[in-house]
Parts: C-alpha cells; structure tokens; sequence
C-alpha cells in the first residue's frame, strides 16, 4: 500500500476529538491548531467554540471532528477517539464521551479548585485519574504545566498535551510543525515547537 | 484553498462579498462576533448602533436609500426591533436588507429560548437557515438577491452551535453592486392610508415566495432507498444525517415560506418521515396544516434545550448513551464569575451587606445573583432593572436598588429612568460605568467614546444625562473604593427622591486595564495577622498557603487595591518596582 492510499483511507475515518479545561488555559488554542493541522492535512474540519458568559472563568468545552466528509460539529457520548483534558476535574466531566476501547484520555495532572463553590477544597476528586482508569478508561497523564514551567511559560501547558496528542492522531509531523510555524506568533514560536516535542517525547 | 472560519466570521464575509455597504447591530451571543469582523473590511460602514431597534431602522434608511444592508442581533434583540419588523415588510426593501437573527436554544448566554422564526412568520418575511459555515458566507448573498428580487426584508436565521463553530470556507472577491434609485414615495413609505392599500400586497408577495420555494435550490431533496424520510433545517439537519444516515431527507433552506407541494410529494414517498428542528414544531405545524399525516416530530425530539446527534440517537432508540460519571464521585460545578478585579465585585459586596433588594439588568452582573454574592434578585430582559424597581416600589416594597450598566442604560435605560422621575418614584439607581459592554467581549457602545474601528467618538456624560432627566442626587464614586461605594448606596436608599450611583472603573478586559503596566499586589508575611479579611472580598486570585496565609496570583492580580483596602495591618501592597525588574 502506498503512503498515499494509507492517507486516504485515514481521512475517510471520522476522528472525533475534545477539548476541555478551565477559562484562561488555552483550550480553544489547541482545539484550533488541531483543527488548522487537518485542514492542511487536506481533511474536512469542523470546530465548536463558546462565547459569551459560559466563558467566565467557567468550563470550557470545544468538539473537533475531522474526516472525509464531516457533518455534525458536535461529538456523540461515547465516540471521542481522545479527550484532550487541561485539568483533571474537568477530564472527569467529560470522560463519558470517550470510546472506552478506541479512545484515550489524554490529561494534564494538574488541579484548579473552583474558587467560587463553597466546600469546592474539601469534595475535589483528588483521585480523578485513578477513578476513571478504574471505570475502564485508557488514560495518560501528562505533568504539562510543569513541562510547559521548565521550558519557560506555564500556558504553553496546551501545546505540551498536543504533542501527546499528535502520537494518537495519523496526522505527519511535518502538518503539525507547519502548522505551529503559521499559527503562533514569531515571538513565542521557538518556545511553543520546544513544548510540542516534549509532549510528543513524553 | 479554503479557510477554516468562524460561521459567524463566514457571515461578515458574506456580506462583504455581496457588496454590503451599511452594517448595524447591537452585541449579543451568538452574533457579536459578525460586525467584530466585519469592520475590518474598509468597503463597507460597520457599526454598532444604540440598540437593535436603532439598527434596524438604520439599515431599514440604508436599504431604501438604495445600499445593501445587513443588520445583526441575538433572538431577544430582534424583540427589540419588531416594531420596525413588523411595518417595514408593507413598504418593500430598495436595496437588500437581510437581518441575521441568531437563536439560543439550550440558552448558553440567555435569559430565554424563543424560536425567531414566529416573529418573520408575523412580519411576513421570508426565512433562510444555513447548515454550515460555507453557507453561512453563501447566504447572506442568495438572501440579499431575494430580498431584492421580491423586495422584501430577510430574516437569515442561526443557531448557537451553526453560529460558533468554525469550518472549511471556499472565499470569493467582492463583488460592488451600484447604489439603487430612491424615489422618495409617501404612498409607499408613510401613513396608514396607504399602508391599507399595501396590505394585500403582503399577502401577494407571499404567494410569490412560496410558489418559488417549490423550485428553490435552497430547499435540496437527498433521495434514499429508505422506509424514513426527514424534513429539517439549520444545523439539525447535520445531526439527522449522522442519527438517521440511511433517510432520505428534505432540508428546507428557505424555511419560511414553505413549499406545499413538494411536502406534500416528499412525505408520501416515505412510511414515517422525522421533522428535525430545533426549537418550536414551526415546520411541523404547517406540514401538519397541508393535511400530512405520517409525521413524527416534537413528540420524539423535544422543543427544549439544543439538539444533538446523541440526543437524536436517544431519541430514536438508535443506542443507549454513556452519561456523565457523576454516580459516585462529585463533579462540582464551575459557573462562570467576576473576572479577578472586576470592579462589580465592590457593588455586589455592599449590596448583599445592605440587605436590600436588587432589581438587575442584563450583563455580566448577572452573575450578581450567584454565590458568593447572591445580591441580585430579578432579572428580565434589557433595561428592565428601572421598571421592575419601580414596580416593586409601588407594590409596597421598601429598599429597593435597581442595577444596570452603561452600555444597558443607552440600549433601553434611558425611558424608564425619565418614567420614574416623572411619575414620582422614589427610584435607586446604580449605574455600572465600565466604559464598555462587557458581557459580549468588551464591545464599545455608542456614547463610549470610542467606535467599533477603535476610532475616537463623542464620550457622553452619564452623570450629566441622568441630572437633565432631573435626578437631583447624583454621586459618581470609584468601584474599587470599598467605603464609598456602600456610602453612596446607603445616601442614596436615604434620599426622599429618585438618586443615582454611578460606579465608576474601567472593565479589566479593557486595555486601560489589561495592558497597563502596574505592579501586582502581594502579601507580607511578616506583617499578616491570618486575619482573613481579604478572603471575604472574594478574588480569585487569593488563594491559601500551606502555612495558611493569603496568597496572590500575580500574574492574575490586576492592582485593583481592594484587597490591600480591608488589610488592617497593611500586609498588602504592590510589589516594589525593583523587584519586579529584579525578577
């Protein structure tokens, strides 16, 4: 088989991603440059965002789908092949989409405790990761905003996942380098490639 | 190549492609993000107007003048500009007019669902809803050509997921259309003489519309070899084809009108056919009215809240979907709040310590209402606060505030205020006066003084308005000013006649905040009691250290000083400039 036909029978697949996490971590960056790779890759694309008040310091919720021929932007419960996951309450939230034998949780370890929920401290599940390995999901964690600290800047958190990501998707390397290189601004390009391979190295 | 856009981003580019000279509208999710696009197309004048009854009628002017005009409004907006909606359809467009009305359903960002498509069915105008970004930009053209092909306005309807969800665009050139003659015409234009003669015109026009619906392209039949057919529009067309991928399906790009016939037609090729739409049974009524039977629609599906395609599937009994993990562990909530430094955050501390009752508008002191505040008792619709205010007051209730702000206040504050002066309301006014309105992503608001572009504009007084309506007590404080804000509240509850607070302070999203260079806030441990007094001001970005001292996110702090204000041994101040360099 070609790497040609191998390529095509990949875009007729529908890959059905989400992107969750806090107001303020970049999650809708993520979800865009994945979305930016497919399109380049030459897939059919579709992206959901929030706007508006659900995005105060709330949760944040964004569906990529991309395939052959996309028609719902939204993914179904149950059919994500990843959930890109920036927090691990969050990660909790929204682990019911995920293919339980298909799909992976891809999730940064790291905790924001809803400031504004009284008692929000003491009922946090700690043990998110351990809870949804045991409910039968495929899971990996990340130290990502650590990753991202060491290399310079706590918000490239984002892009580490994405490079964890890249390894589950069939997109090449050189789509997801184009892609940084057009999306980031000059300024913080060279830190957010760095964050890219670790998260890819990991 | 194609690009991958924003529906909302497609729509503005639409329309600069369709030649659009003139574009108005209020900000309001899902549709804000159009004329935020739209303005960087020098061709065409963008702008955003006092509220959408204003715009309305700017580009009813535009449009009659002879330009081609697109007005834009969230679903409540267009509440506010039916009363143009409802007269302009009997006079007839000139040029295009094509109003975007973006519904809510599953209210992501408001106070209500309501499917627009009963207010063009009201006006008598003809209703298009696209099914993907690529249509979004196609649309607003096609809408244009028929608004001026049967002179008549166009409602181009959206839907919260079609609106904000980005796909693959295919961009074209502009495309200049000439300015159209203007005939200034009385019988056309004015008094209800001539509007008589114009009304059986409305109901001639319609029948023009329908009998084109039955050969419109925009109404797209998709055969299949199927017991199950489909009829849809907007976005749940692209969920019925993931839940029912082997139906033939009808989708009805021009949702209003209908076309009898081919219902008719399409349904009897079918044992059962779905009606998929989101919102009320407006398709599935009329279909039920043509004396079509073999119907299934709201029964199944529902009339609340956003459809999905899981929510089809479940529906259908297509597969049982995994719900959320929430058995045996809690997955607490994260409702959206007040931005670190908010200045809203003073009023609400001293509104919920006065114990008074507060009559609140629309923004995002909403968030008023919620814990830890829960200060904010009411809210309705725009400009509501100074009514229901006065209402209370009649009915007997003492200590009552309305609050509402800037932008608010100019879109409908402004009658109701002059209503409770004149009919002698002992009303109590807070005017929030961030410069901007915030809610929407911090858009500037006519008599902010600045325009949508970024140009400078008249500033209006708010203080100065509210005096000439003939408020006699009028104090302008700081928000952040812990003391004077509930001091010029208590005055104001105190004085026998109406008063007004105006809180004044920049939103933080604003650049006057965001990108000003002060120093963030930090705790002294040497001089900290753990006394826990800046706890209760409730910042985000006040966390606790292991030793259980206050601790200040610095990159968050925005040196709002209200912290540092409740600090009894002044344990907070900002960071010395030499150590921030250091660092």
């Amino acid at each position: 088989m070609t790497e040609e036909i191998r390529q095509n029978e990949m875009k007729a697949e529908t890959f059905n991603l989400l992107f969750v996490g806090v107001g303020g971590q970049g999650v809708l960056l993520a979800a865009e440059l994945t979305a930016l790779a497919a399109a380049r890759w030459g897939a059919d694309v579709k992206q959901t965002e929030v706007h508006g008040v659900s995005q105060r310091g709330g949760t944040v919720e964004t569906h990529v789908r991309f395939g052959a021929a996309v028609h719902s932007p939204i993914v179904t419960p149950g059919q994500a092949h990843a959930l890109i996951a920036l927090e691990k309450l969050e990660a909790l939230r929204f682990a019911h989409f995920v293919h339980k034998k298909d799909g992976i949780v891809l999730v940064n370890d790291y905790e924001v405790v809803p400031g504004s929920v009284a008692g929000a401290a003491e009922h946090y599940p700690y043990n998110a990761l351990d809870y949804a390995r045991q409910k039968g999901f495929q899971l990996r964690a990340l130290s990502a905003t650590e990753i991202a600290a060491d290399l310079g800047n706590v918000r490239m958190a984002n892009v580490v996942l994405l490079g964890a990501l890249s390894k589950v998707l069939p997109l090449p390397d050189d789509i997801w380098r184009q892609t940084l290189e057009t999306r980031i601004p000059e300024k913080f390009r060279e830190a957010n490639l760095k964050a890219f391979a670790a998260g890819r190295d990991h | 190549m194609k690009e991958l856009l924003l529906s909302n981003k497609a729509i503005a580019r639409g329309a600069w492609e369709a030649g659009v000279k003139f574009a108005a509208g209020y900000p309001g999710t899902p549709s804000t993000e159009i004329l935020e696009s739209l303005v960087h197309y020098p061709e065409v004048h963008t702008q955003w107007s006092a509220n959408e009854k204003v715009a309305f009628e700017e580009g009813m002017g535009a449009a009659i003048g002879g330009l081609r005009v697109l007005v834009t409004m969230k679903h409540v907006g267009v509440n506010v500009a039916a009363d143009a909606l409802m007269v302009f359809p009997y006079a007839g467009t000139n040029g295009g007019f094509v109003f975007i009305s973006a519904d809510d359903p599953g209210m992501h960002s408001s106070q209500n669902e309501q499917d627009n498509r009963y207010l063009a069915l009201m006006a008598k105008v003809p209703i298009i809803e696209p099914v993907t970004a690529q249509e979004c930009k196609d649309f607003v053209g096609i809408g244009l050509d028929l608004s001026e092909e049967f002179d008549t306005p166009v409602m181009l309807r959206t839907t919260t997921r079609l609106a904000h969800h980005k796909g693959l665009v295919e961009l074209g050139k502009r495309g200049e259309v000439p300015l159209r003659e203007f005939t200034p015409d009385p019988k056309r234009f004015s008094v209800p003489i001539y509007r008589k003669q114009l009304r059986p015109q409305l109901e001639a026009r319609l029948q023009r519309l329908t009998d084109y619906a039955e050969s419109s392209p925009l109404n797209r039949i998709e055969c299949a070899e199927s017991s199950i057919g489909v009829v849809t529009a907007g976005i749940a067309y692209q969920y019925a084809r993931e839940a029912l991928p082997e139906a033939g399906m009808l989708r009805l790009g021009l949702s209003y009108p209908l076309p009898p016939q081919m219902l008719r037609d399409f349904c009897a090729r079918y044992e059962t056919v779905y009606v998929i739409e989101e919102g009320e049974a407006f398709i599935e009524d009329r279909m039920r009215a043509l004396g079509i039977t073999n119907l299934v629609g709201k029964e199944l599906f529902g009339n609340i809240g956003e459809y999905s395609p899981g929510r089809l599937l479940a529906a259908l009994g297509r597969g049982e979907l995994p719900q959320p993990l929430d058995a045996d562990i809690t997955l607490i909530p994260r409702p959206p709040m007040f931005c670190v430094g908010c200045g809203h955050r003073t009023v609400f501390s001293a509104l919920r310590q006065l114990k008074v009752t507060v009559a609140g508008d629309i923004g995002c002191y909403t968030m008023g209402a919620l814990p830890p505040y829960e200060a904010e008792h009411s809210t309705f619709c725009m400009g509501a606060s100074i009514g229901t205010a006065f209402g209370l007051q009649q009915a007997g209730h003492k200590r009552v505030v309305a609050i509402i702000g800037d932008s608010t206040f100019i879109h409908s504050g402004i009658p109701p205020l002059i209503d409770a002066v004149a009919n002698g309301g002992k009303l109590t006014l807070i005017i929030l006066d961030n410069s901007t309105t915030g809610m929407t992503g911090a858009q500037p608001y006519v008599g902010s003084g600045q325009t949508i572009g970024g140009q400078a504009a008249p500033k209006l007084n708010i203080a100065e308005m509210v005096k000439a309506i003939g408020v006699e007590k009028v104090d302008v404080v700081d928000t952040w000013d812990r003391k004077a804000v509930p001091r010029a509240i208590r005055a104001a509850l105190a004085h026998d006649a109406p008063a007004v607070v105006v809180a004044q302070g920049p939103c933080v999203m604003l650049p006057e905040i965001k990108g000003r260079d002060a120093p963030p806030y930090y705790v002294d441990e040497s001089l900290c009691t753990q006394c826990d007094a800046c706890f209760k001001v409730w910042c985000p970005a006040i966390t606790r250290t292991d030793e259980n001292f206050p601790l200040i996110n610095s990159t968050e702090c925005t040196s709002c000083t209200v912290c540092a204000q409740v600090c009894a041994p002044d344990a907070i101040y900002p960071w010395p400039q030499e150590e921030v360099l250091a660092v």
